[in-house]
């Protein structure tokens, strides 16, 4: 029975969602309000529950009981000091310290990310480019046409932004190449996300008729 | 106005047709085969080689809102790991979809009557997903002292002389956000272990580059993906049933494409005649 009140509660929610295709409510606001709010809701519980209680909270705990030091942890009071000191940006006349932890998160995240990105979204994309014709590299005479057409829309894609040279001539004729090439990669993305679409659509829908309605007819009909 | 207000019938009607597209279908019967495609072969086909025991890494990063497409693909390979007796270590990097993925874990398990320790663990979620993705490849206790239900994980049977990456045979990320991005950056591009993923159908595209460049071994794209690879396990489900309702609904958008092509050349006619 609980089930079924929840899941009636869904139900009500989802066809609530819908009624924007008719035009704007109440009902589609109340709902999309509610999304909003549980999400954000659910989202600061489970970041205290999993990060702020075990890391900081109930360390704090062992060391007030005497039983541990481990909030004198440098990798504990660092972090915990820098994460308090967000909290200024609330002070406008403190708000400058606020700066500190964000420089911080910025240094770590960049010296993280820079190498990594550059190793795995252009080393390492350039390198199989770079030997697609190497022997063997690729077998049979479609993986080489494949191949082919690889380097081609490369070359052609990047001809297409590459500024420093009038769109005339070779580049020119690469260039409009590019751009169909661009046009059918878009293609393909709109392709899959129409896909998308559909099948979030198919989801509720299934849910609406097959896990909601069905059962609730049977649960009436006896 | 009132060609305001036809447009606005017009649109409604366009919704009716595609709603009925994707209603009429579930009432009639599902494919009976999927045409399985190479890149979700070789996700198949990796698993299928694993032997009895070895892990198999499911970071699940998706939340509600797109369960109706990632969910049968969790299940489908969840199913595959524990018909293979292999363990299984999930985490969850997405807040909001740490309860969904936990009972779907639960569900498959209580399936297959597998025991939670020791068949599967259940890391749950920590915030900043490229931080817990580099400190995992040190060791699994840096981000994650203990798992989901607050048990340290030295005391978890399946995780002893489990580190890092280093002791799992695959990592297979079924993702619906840019956390593919950060287990191919931070992930395989730092510790080379062997990655795949799974993911939406609007975020397939951008990850077929990373296949060809053997930056990931597979790929599961979209509900058609997951049908492809209920077929493979042998146990049809709502993917597969969902081709029909996707075919259906992809012929009725195609028309539509082409009827308002048609109807745009008529009208620019007539206007410039």
């Amino acid at each position: 029975m609980e089930q079924h009140i929840l899941y009636t509660i869904a139900a009500i929610l989802s066809v609530a969602i819908f009624t924007f295709l008719w035009r704007d409510n109440p009902f589609y606001k109340f709902a999309e309000h509610l999304v909003v709010g549980v999400s954000a809701g659910y989202f600061v519980v489970i970041l205290v529950t999993t990060s702020l209680i075990p890391k900081l909270l109930d360390p704090a705990k062992r060391v007030l009981a005497g039983a541990s030091t481990t909030l004198l942890d440098p990798l504990v009071v660092i972090p915990a000091i820098l994460g308090l000191l967000l909290f200024t940006r609330f002070i406008p006349k403190y708000a400058w310290i606020s700066r500190i932890p964000i420089a911080y998160i910025l240094g770590v995240g960049s010296g993280a990310a820079i190498p990594l990105v550059l190793q795995t979204y252009v080393i390492q994309q350039i390198y199989p480019t770079m030997t697609l014709f190497q022997p063997g590299s690729f077998n049979g005479t479609g993986a080489l046409v494949n191949n082919i057409l690889i380097l081609g829309a490369v070359l052609c894609g990047l001809a297409y932004f590459f500024f420093s040279a009038r769109h005339e001539g070779v580049i020119g004729g690469m260039s409009k190449a590019g751009i169909w090439i661009l046009m059918i990669g878009f293609g393909a993305s709109f392709g899959y996300t129409v896909m998308s679409r559909i099948s979030l659509l198919y989801g509720r829908v299934d849910f609406l008729v097959f896990e909601w309605a069905g059962p609730l007819v049977r649960l009436i009909s006896g | 106005m009132a060609g305001t207000r036809g447009f606005q019938l017009e649109r409604h009607l366009v919704f009716l047709l595609i709603f009925l597209a994707v209603l009429v279908p579930l009432f009639l019967p599902a494919p009976k085969t999927v045409r399985v495609t190479p890149e979700v072969k070789s996700v198949y086909d990796r698993i299928e080689g694993l032997q009895a025991g070895e892990i198999v890494m499911l970071p699940c990063e998706y939340d509600p809102s797109m369960a109706a497409e990632m969910s049968p693909m969790t299940m489908a390979v969840l199913r595959q790991c524990f018909r293979k007796d292999l363990r299984v270590l999930v985490t969850c990097l997405v807040s909001n979809g740490v309860s969904l993925v936990e009972s779907e874990l639960r569900q498959m398990a209580e399936e297959w009557g597998r025991k939670y320790g020791e068949d599967y663990v259940y890391l749950g979620y920590k915030p900043y997903p490229g931080i817990v993705i580099m400190a995992m490849g040190e060791d699994f206790r840096v981000p994650f002292p203990t798992d989901y239900y607050n048990t340290p994980l030295d005391e978890i049977p399946m995780m002893k002389g489990v580190k890092n990456y280093q002791n799992v045979a695959l990592v297979l990320t079924i993702n619906s956000t840019s956390g593919i991005d950060y287990w191919i950056i931070y992930g395989t591009g730092r510790y080379k272990f062997p990655l795949a993923c799974a993911s939406t159908a609007v975020m397939a595209p951008n990850y077929y580059n990373y296949l060809q460049s053997g930056q990931l071994f597979g790929l599961i794209g979209g509900l058609r993906g997951a049908a492809e690879y209920e077929q493979l396990v042998g146990h049809p489900g709502k993917a597969v049933k969902g081709m029909l309702v996707q075919s259906v609904s992809h012929i009725l958008i195609v028309a539509l494409i082409l009827l308002g092509n048609v109807i745009f050349i008529v009208e620019r006619r007539r206007r410039r005649s």
